[in-house]
């Protein structure tokens, strides 16, 4: 299997339009979450990720008539169109498309405004970021829970090695609608705080709305250090629709394989970069996985603080803050976290940390129907 | 048995999907979940909404739910208990 | 030569050649498994689900919580994983539709309108299918789901191939399940390695546009 570049990539966020905006408020701790005693979304108070739609706006103006496209559809073609500005050569024609979303354009269920039923569709989505930038190719739609952003990342890889493509950008994205923010809270599952991934005190998550995008390839950069995905494997928990299992079997059969196809053992691994999604069951469940995985001592850190959780943007926008980190030698902290609150031993990093070499970094996601993501990244064309 | 016991179950086989059940397959005091009924988180959640959408009673605590849901009779008490409609 | 140059196609397109196992199709009321109509009745959705529920004549009684793209997907996977002797756990599952969860996305917005409902909602993804069909045959493997405008045989077919080719399944359950309101439309089929009876996309392709009386 040959491995998979990671490129350009582009985070659209309320922590920024621009990847280094988002990186620069990592690096200081600074939360992109914000409190709502009542929104558009419930009438009851929320902690959110929520994206300015006046700034996004006024932003795709420079590429779009932002009234003939959701907010979604804006942040997504935003994020594109920065990698292909910084890709002016890229044949469009036969560059690869992977779309990855949960719910697209489920807010128009409500009210439809201007569009057509049509636009509800994800296959749709796909079209509309093909069409508006002239990509020949069929874009490839995943939809498979919370893993979508970084299993798109492994569809890329496995249709490059058969042989459809070369390079591919991969875009995900979600947002904020009144059908998901109540959709969680009939499961109790949100805090009216500010996450606390892995901490005692956790009670639950925050969403959020966000994009982002990368462009992947089967070859690293000349003479430079370039960041691969050298593993990735996904394993069904088999237990509840949407509950993970107690004891982490799905997360850690896919952390396994993802290590054995990536030829380490998990002492190699030099970070985790958890899903944390600071449920109750998720990050127990992770720790479990992890420390079964003899990852206990390994730096960890969740960015749901951040972001909240941005369903099928946040793998994608996490793998591409571990490329990140791995290139600029640092590791982000973990926001909110006290005291430990999981039954295992690990990790959690809360302050920011640079010069750490950071030569292999396992990502983490899991989601609704028992799904797991495991993805070593791995560091190349390090001189030494 | 009362009405609130009959009502309760005839609502539960409903909302819970729980097809091929009558009101006369559930015991007062049978487990509702675990090894009794078999009802799993989710339904939990959906009873929770039950008590609210019938019997106006919102519950500030969630994990209060194990308890209240214990039985059929257990439900029935808090109900009497707490109910605004 | 004939040996040499068939090794040399194979090592240049290095891609797994697939088989087909089983396969089973459902549409207008009918199941039609291997090429044989195995079961018919009333093609209106409720009905035929629950007949061919019944038709199926297993306890599960979790069947009935299910959504409607759920309960298809798991009578197409049911008739098709009978007929193997053992299911190994690692038979992964590569799915795709059109509709993605619009039927049950549709039913939960309506609950939004009052009390919305938990056990709409768990149902308003694509992906919970996979889940529910892990459950019932306890696989641990490899899950995705993708959304596409037609049933495209070669996307799954490829996809498939990479798994097996780098051992991260040695089976794979793939599909076409789709459910536009009430119209659904299924095709499933288990692949695994094979040299003698390799299919090909125009051979799935000609299953799925099949006419089954």
């Amino acid at each position: 299997m040959k491995n998979l570049y990671l490129h350009e990539d582009c985070i659209i966020s309320p922590l920024g339009c621009t990847t280094s905006e988002n990186l620069e408020h990592l690096r200081s701790g600074t939360t992109g979450l914000q409190k709502f005693n009542k929104s558009e979304f419930l009438d009851t108070p929320i902690c959110a990720g929520v994206v300015n739609s006046e700034v996004l706006a006024e932003a795709f103006s420079a590429i779009g008539d932002p009234k003939a496209f959701t907010k979604l559809e804006q942040m997504m073609l935003l994020a594109v169109h920065q990698i292909l500005i910084k890709n002016p050569d890229l044949n469009r024609m036969e560059t690869g498309l992977i779309v990855s979303t949960t719910k697209g354009n489920v807010h128009l269920l409500e009210d439809l405004c201007v569009f057509k039923k049509e636009r509800l569709l994800l296959s749709n989505l796909g079209e509309i970021i093909k069409d508006f930038f002239g990509f020949g190719l069929k874009p490839i739609v995943v939809s498979n829970a919370c893993i979508s952003g970084g299993l798109a990342l492994a569809v890329a890889k496995k249709m490059i090695n058969a042989g459809k493509f070369n390079k591919a950008v991969v875009v995900g994205g979600d947002m904020l609608s009144k059908f998901i923010v109540t959709g969680f809270n009939s499961f109790q599952a949100l805090s009216e705080t500010a996450c606390k991934p892995f901490s005692k005190d956790r009670n639950g998550i925050n969403l959020g709305e966000a994009a982002a995008a990368m462009l992947v390839s089967d070859t690293p950069k000349k003479d430079s250090v370039t960041i691969s995905l050298a593993g990735d494997a996904s394993a069904n928990d088999a237990n509840h629709i949407s509950g993970p299992s107690r004891t982490g079997e799905g997360l850690f059969k896919s952390i396994q394989n993802s290590l054995k196809e990536a030829g380490i053992s998990s002492e190699a691994i030099k970070a985790v970069a958890t899903h944390g999604t600071a449920t109750l069951y998720n990050d127990e469940m992770e720790a479990i996985a992890i420390t079964r995985s003899d990852l206990g001592a390994t730096p960890l850190h969740s960015v749901k603080a951040y972001y909240g959780h941005t369903l099928g943007a946040s793998a994608l926008i996490e793998s591409i803050l571990c490329k990140h980190m791995m290139l600029n030698n640092e590791i982000y902290p973990s926001l909110h976290f006290n005291k430990l609150g999981v039954s295992k031993e690990i990790n959690v990093v809360t302050a920011y940390q640079n010069s750490i070499n950071l030569d292999y970094v396992l990502k983490t996601a899991s989601g609704f129907g028992g799904c797991n993501l495991a993805m070593v990244f791995k560091k190349e064309g390090q001189n030494g | 048995m009362t009405d609130l016991h009959t009502e309760l179950k005839a609502s539960i086989i409903e909302q819970l999907n729980l097809e091929d059940m009558e009101v006369s397959d559930i015991e007062n005091d049978e487990p509702l979940f675990g090894d009794g009924l078999g009802l799993d988180s989710i339904d939990a959640l959906e009873l929770i909404v039950l008590l609210e959408k019938d019997y106006g009673i919102k519950l500030t605590d969630p994990k209060k739910g194990r308890e209240i849901f214990e039985s059929i009779n257990k439900m029935a008490d808090f109900i009497e208990a707490n109910r605004t409609k | 030569m004939a040996v040499i140059w068939r090794w040399f196609l194979k090592k240049k397109d290095k891609m797994a050649n697939l088989s087909i196992d089983h396969w089973v199709r459902i549409k207008d009321g009918k199941i039609i498994a291997d090429g044989e109509v195995i079961f018919a009745s009333e093609a209106d959705i409720a009905s035929f689900l629950k007949a061919a529920f019944k038709f199926l004549n297993i306890k599960y009684p979790k069947f009935h919580k299910m959504d409607r793209l759920s309960k298809l997907g798991f009578i197409a996977s049911e008739t098709v994983m009978k007929e193997e002797a053992e299911i190994s756990e690692d038979t992964a599952l590569v799915f795709s539709n059109n509709s993605s969860s619009l039927a049950s996305d549709q039913n939960y917005q309506e609950s939004i309108k009052n009390f919305p409902s938990p056990s709409l909602f768990v149902y308003t993804l694509p992906n919970i299918v996979l889940g529910e069909i892990s459950i019932r045959f306890g696989l641990k493997s490899e899950n995705v789901f993708f959304i596409e405008d037609e049933f495209n045989a070669k996307l799954l077919i490829d996809y498939s191939a990479q798994l097996i080719e780098s051992a991260k399944a040695n089976k794979v359950l793939c599909a076409w399940l789709n459910l536009h309101n009430v119209e659904y439309d299924v095709f499933l089929w288990l692949s695994s390695e094979s040299h003698k009876k390799e299919i090909t996309e125009e051979q799935i392709r000609k299953i799925y546009d099949a006419d089954y009386d």
